[in-house]
């Protein structure tokens, strides 16, 4: 080897320890915010955390005392309408993705814009509704926050629905079909079953995604001191109420905020805890 | 189905009867079973549609009354009723550009590490723990953002970047600023953050997608890990790749509450990144209960229908790059 072909195979080789090298700071960069951000609110929620928090109700203006009790039961209320309105229709556009539009067209399109619609502006979806229930009723609504949260379940069941039903080996439609059982019972009785875990995965990332959601409620559910049961009245939701109290000056409430905040986040990590391991188990069985 | 049924238009025995009057019935469920799911399946159309659609019509008074104005001038004064939405445009997309600046790379260098650097007991950790930052709900990033990183950043950051790059020509005046620790660097920063998880599992996937055999033939032709990472995977990838940056870039531009939080909601134009201003995002999410004039209700609706025009324009395309690697995967 001469002198050049040596510095350049050391060159080469120094481009390359480099390279993996800045990889390596790159994820450990990632992490940093990561532990930074949950550290945060793992120390400042845990401090402002206590019984009341989940008996009381949500304090006025100067912000001592109190609790998030009436903002969790909304968020409650709001997500379960979302549910509601939600699943049944994500449920049925993936059947019909998975078993009638396989191929053609219009199933095609209808896939690309359901991924369009998964990373879709929430705030836009807001408007959405603000105009579809909230202009018409004339007042705000716990029923159009909810409407709002489903127009996010929808695409996040629709995708899970049509890709786990997919998974169902074709040999079991085949099977069912030839001894005449029609096919709605089919898709409902036997591919929906097998295909069971696979969708409560997909309600569970949804139920996740809406339980911090806040964008689309600000205007849809907008807030309220209260209690309150009725869904055509404004309710107030955990998400919303840690915007109002966080955005505040008094420290009472930046405190509330913290609790509410760690409440919602250890929420969405069970959440998707649960989704994984749903999964996993799921996937055990198939093979 | 049909075939099952006797060809004779006699009638049959009672039996006979009765089994062509189940299949009929069976046949007549499918059909509405079947037109039941194609509603469901059309909804997920109408939804989108109807939010393109409402939108347009809510913000019909806005784009009349101002025309080309809405997008060119930087006069937003509800009290006069004058909107005029470059700043919160100019917002949106310098911030977003700002994250993506950051998060392209570092998402690089996580999805290499993922791939090529990691020992295989550390990657499937790693790799969730990366996935938890996109599951942390955007108001948490907000409040992090605003009670957390602003004053860290106006302690510490801020004065020494207003110091040594403010004095430089030309690019010095994008650094100019007193030390506020919220604005538009904030709000790229905590975006950047956020979109991490997306462009990396991307790229992480679309990697793991590459043939060994490519692979292997350029290791034994005497690559490095780095030169078969840049030579072969990223060519390989490369639509793929950017259409997951197209991701990110989509959900940056829509990101509202972390970016209402660290933005300041300020409508004065200014170059300096260290100045607030405000995002389209942030303004319909701060004014839209507390407008009462129709003028500045359509306004903030009109602003919604750009949003969601240019996100669904960037996802479309998103989404177009990364079929086209699956595609090449089938065909393979």
């Amino acid at each position: 080897m001469n002198a050049g072909s040596v510095s350049r195979y050391r060159h080469r080789r120094l481009a390359n320890a480099m390279a993996l090298l800045l990889g390596t700071l790159a994820t450990l960069f990632g992490l940093f915010w990561l532990v930074w951000i949950l550290w945060v609110t793992v120390s400042r929620g845990l401090a402002a955390i206590s019984p009341a928090l989940f008996t009381q109700l949500t304090p006025p203006p100067p912000g001592n005392g109190g609790g998030l009790a009436n903002a969790f039961i909304g968020s409650l209320e709001v997500n379960v309408i979302a549910l509601l309105a939600g699943t049944p229709v994500g449920i049925g556009a993936g059947m019909w993705l998975a078993e009638y539009a396989q191929r053609n067209a219009l199933g095609t399109i209808i896939r690309f814009l359901n991924d369009i619609l998964l990373s879709a502006p929430s705030i836009v979806l807001g408007l959405f509704v603000y105009a579809l229930v909230v202009r018409p009723l004339g007042h705000f609504s716990a029923l159009a926050g909810g409407l709002a949260l489903a127009l996010i379940v929808l695409p996040v069941v629709v995708r899970t629905t049509d890709e786990m039903l997919r998974l169902v080996p074709s040999t079991m439609r085949e099977a069912a079909l030839s001894l005449g059982v029609p096919q709605w019972k089919v898709i409902l009785q036997i591919l929906l079953r097998s295909a069971r875990a696979g969708v409560v995965t997909g309600i569970l990332l949804a139920l996740a995604r809406i339980s911090g959601e806040t964008a689309p409620l600000l205007f849809t559910s907008l807030n309220n001191q209260y209690w309150n049961h009725d869904p055509l009245k404004p309710i107030a939701t955990v998400p919303v109420v840690i915007f109002q109290f966080a955005m505040s000056p008094f420290s009472g409430w930046h405190a509330l905020a913290w609790a509410g905040a760690l409440v919602v986040t250890l929420l969405v990590f069970v959440l998707g805890l649960l989704s994984r391991l749903l999964l996993a188990r799921s996937k055990v069985i198939h093979d | 189905m049909s075939a099952l049924v006797p060809p004779s238009a006699s009638p049959g025995t009672g039996t006979q009867i009765a089994s062509r009057q189940r299949i009929a019935h069976d046949a007549w469920n499918d059909r509405l079973f079947r037109g039941l799911l194609l509603g469901c399946a059309l909804l997920v159309l109408a939804a989108l549609l109807g939010a393109a659609g409402s939108t347009l019509w809510g913000g019909r008074l806005a784009f009349h009354s101002f025309g080309w104005k809405f997008l060119v001038s930087d006069r937003w004064d509800a009290v006069n009723g004058q909107f005029g939405a470059l700043v919160p445009i100019w917002g949106t997309l310098m911030t977003s550009l700002l994250a993506m600046l950051l998060a392209v790379p570092v998402s690089f260098g996580i999805a290499l590490f993922l791939t090529e650097v990691a020992p295989a007991w550390l990657r499937a950790p790693v790799a969730a723990a990366v996935e938890l930052l996109a599951g942390i709900p955007s108001i948490i990033y907000g409040m992090w953002g605003l009670f957390v990183l602003a004053p860290f950043l106006a302690a510490h950051v801020d004065p020494w970047l207003n110091d040594r790059l403010g004095a430089l020509p030309g690019i010095g005046r994008l650094f100019r600023g007193p030390p506020l620790g919220i604005g538009m660097l904030t709000a790229g920063l905590v975006l950047a953050v956020m979109v991490i998880p997306f462009i990396s599992s991307v790229m992480r996937e679309v990697f793991k997608t590459v043939p060994a055999r490519l692979k292997e033939s350029a290791y034994a032709l005497g690559s490095t890990t780095w030169e078969v990472v840049w030579n072969i995977v990223l060519p390989y990838t490369r639509s793929a790749v950017i259409g997951g940056i197209f991701l990110g870039l989509g959900r940056a531009l829509g990101e509202t509450m972390a970016v209402t939080f660290v933005l300041g909601n300020a409508h004065q134009f200014s170059e300096s990144l260290l100045m607030p201003s405000s995002s389209i995002a942030s303004v319909i999410a701060n004014e839209f209960t507390e407008a009462y004039t129709d003028l500045h209700r359509s306004a903030l609706i009109a602003l919604g229908f750009l949003l969601f025009m240019v996100t669904f324009v960037v996802l479309a395309f998103a989404k177009l790059l990364l079929l086209r690697l699956a595609r090449k995967e089938g065909d393979v």
